[in-house]
């Protein structure tokens, strides 16, 4: 990283980093971990930056708040290469390991419009099993239908 | 084993969970008329959320022959027809019943149903993969004509897409050790990837053809399957498939010497009515077995058994 990049990504005191993530979803991270820039935290998305790893990369950090595991294991569904580094007094304290949860629920749309997750007077939250890690392949523990990977990445960038 | 437990679909129970309904199955039919009211006091609710014949009456007649008394809900009649949701009509039915009876059109409602009710759920079909009670009938209908479902070949013909009576019999199948399962549709019926995916880890022996005539000559099973015109997202599609066969007493002239023929019932056109007669013909039997196999299920499920 250059000079001018290594000011772009400066360092935190306290927060999470996340690093690593897919060129271009920056955005679509930081709405899967739920933050809408309303919660006051200071977050600077950098995107496109040169990465050794994966040619460009996006990178999120979220001043004074550390993500829990449950917020982090959502991210493997777009942002599989991620790495969470949790900074305490400009130091990281831990690297999380991005672990697929076995579980998805409520993030999701199944694709079946006769499923009852889809009938808006019933509220039923979607919920899929995962059936395949790589290529993603979830299965809707409703109506059994399977959600593949491109479907995924479709519904999580695009809201 | 059985007490108290849901039934969403035919993958949540084992062999022997299916050998111990049919030995209770065998006890209710043997005692035909004297079981006495073992579920006296109890009230079993249905909720057809879509047309049916055999399930609804089938599980009506269980009941009240074990002494059950039975409330339905009429959907066009009831609040739903106002907009109540579902999930709201099942609290109330919970409420008031020991047992419920669903059948919905969508897809995972009696999933939804059994997480919102503390009392059991039976499910009576949802969308186009789950009939758990009728797989359980056609099994116990195979087992009472053969002797045996093990070592079979079977064949099932028809609409394997959207048709669930049809995906729950093949889910069924595999609980048991059958010699081959031939899977007979033209291209745009064929099974979804779920169920075929399925098969494949289970490693159960398939044959995929649209071929059947060459499937009649080697099975001793032939389940037949109405093509669902109702989940047909396009009527076109419907149009391009319909008739794709007609099982005739012609065409079963070059079966195996003792070829059951099934269907879950209701018949469009696919089964002629000149099977009624022949020695293949199993699917009044097998409608008939629909009250045995549900009173033991119920009582099963109720503790009465």
């Amino acid at each position: 990283m250059n000079e001018q990049e290594t000011l772009r990504v400066s360092k935190i005191r306290n927060g999470t980093v996340i690093d690593h993530i897919p060129a271009g979803r920056a955005l679509a991270v930081l709405r899967l971990i739920g933050i809408t820039g309303s919660e006051g935290h200071v977050v600077t998305v950098t995107m496109n930056v040169r990465s050794g790893k994966l040619g460009r990369k996006d990178l999120v950090k979220v001043e004074n708040l550390e993500l829990v595991a449950e917020q982090v294991n959502k991210l493997t569904l777009i942002a599989p290469t991620a790495t969470i580094n949790i900074i305490r007094d400009y130091e990281v304290v831990e690297k999380r390991p991005v672990k697929l949860p076995d579980r998805i629920v409520g993030i999701l749309r199944c694709i079946n419009p006769g499923c009852i997750t889809r009938q808006p007077m019933e509220h039923v939250s979607s919920s899929f099993v995962v059936v395949s890690k790589s290529p993603l392949r979830l299965e809707c523990e409703y109506c059994g239908r399977y959600l593949e990977e491109d479907e995924v990445l479709r519904q999580l960038t695009q809201q | 084993m059985w007490k108290f437990r849901d039934v969403i679909s035919i993958l949540d129970f084992t062999r022997e969970d299916l050998e111990h309904l049919f030995s209770v199955t065998d006890k209710t039919l043997e005692r035909s008329l004297d079981v006495g009211r073992p579920l006296d006091g109890k009230i079993v609710a249905t909720a057809f959320i879509e047309p049916s014949t055999r399930t609804r009456l089938s599980f009506e007649a269980a009941a009240k022959k074990l002494g059950a008394d039975v409330i339905n809900l009429e959907p066009h009649l009831s609040s739903m027809a106002k907009g109540e949701s579902l999930t709201d009509t099942l609290r109330m039915l919970d409420d008031y019943a020991d047992l419920i009876v669903i059948r919905s059109p969508y897809e995972g409602s009696a999933k939804h149903a059994a997480d919102v009710c503390e009392h059991p759920v039976i499910n009576g079909g949802d969308g186009s993969q789950h009939h758990p009670t009728q797989a359980m009938i056609d099994l116990y209908t195979i087992r009472s004509l053969k002797g045996r479902i093990d070592g079979l070949e079977v064949g099932v013909v028809g609409d394997l897409k959207y048709g669930r009576a049809a995906s729950s019999f093949i889910y069924g199948l595999t609980k048991f050790n059958v010699k081959r399962i031939w899977l007979i549709s033209p291209e745009p019926l064929s099974p979804r990837p779920e169920l075929m995916d399925r098969l494949r880890s289970m490693k159960v022996d398939i044959v995929k053809t649209e071929d059947l005539e060459e499937a009649i000559e080697n099975v001793d099973i032939l389940y037949v399957t109405r093509i669902q015109r109702e989940r047909f997202p396009d009527p076109a599609e419907y149009e391009k498939v319909k008739g794709s066969y007609v099982i005739t007493k012609k065409l079963l002239s070059r079966a195996r010497e003792g070829l059951k023929v099934l269907h879950p019932l209701p018949r469009v056109d696919e089964l002629s009515n000149d099977v009624d007669d022949t020695p293949y013909q199993a699917y009044f039997i097998q409608a008939k077995l629909g009250v045995p196999v549900r009173m033991a299920l119920m009582g099963l499920i109720l503790g009465a058994f």
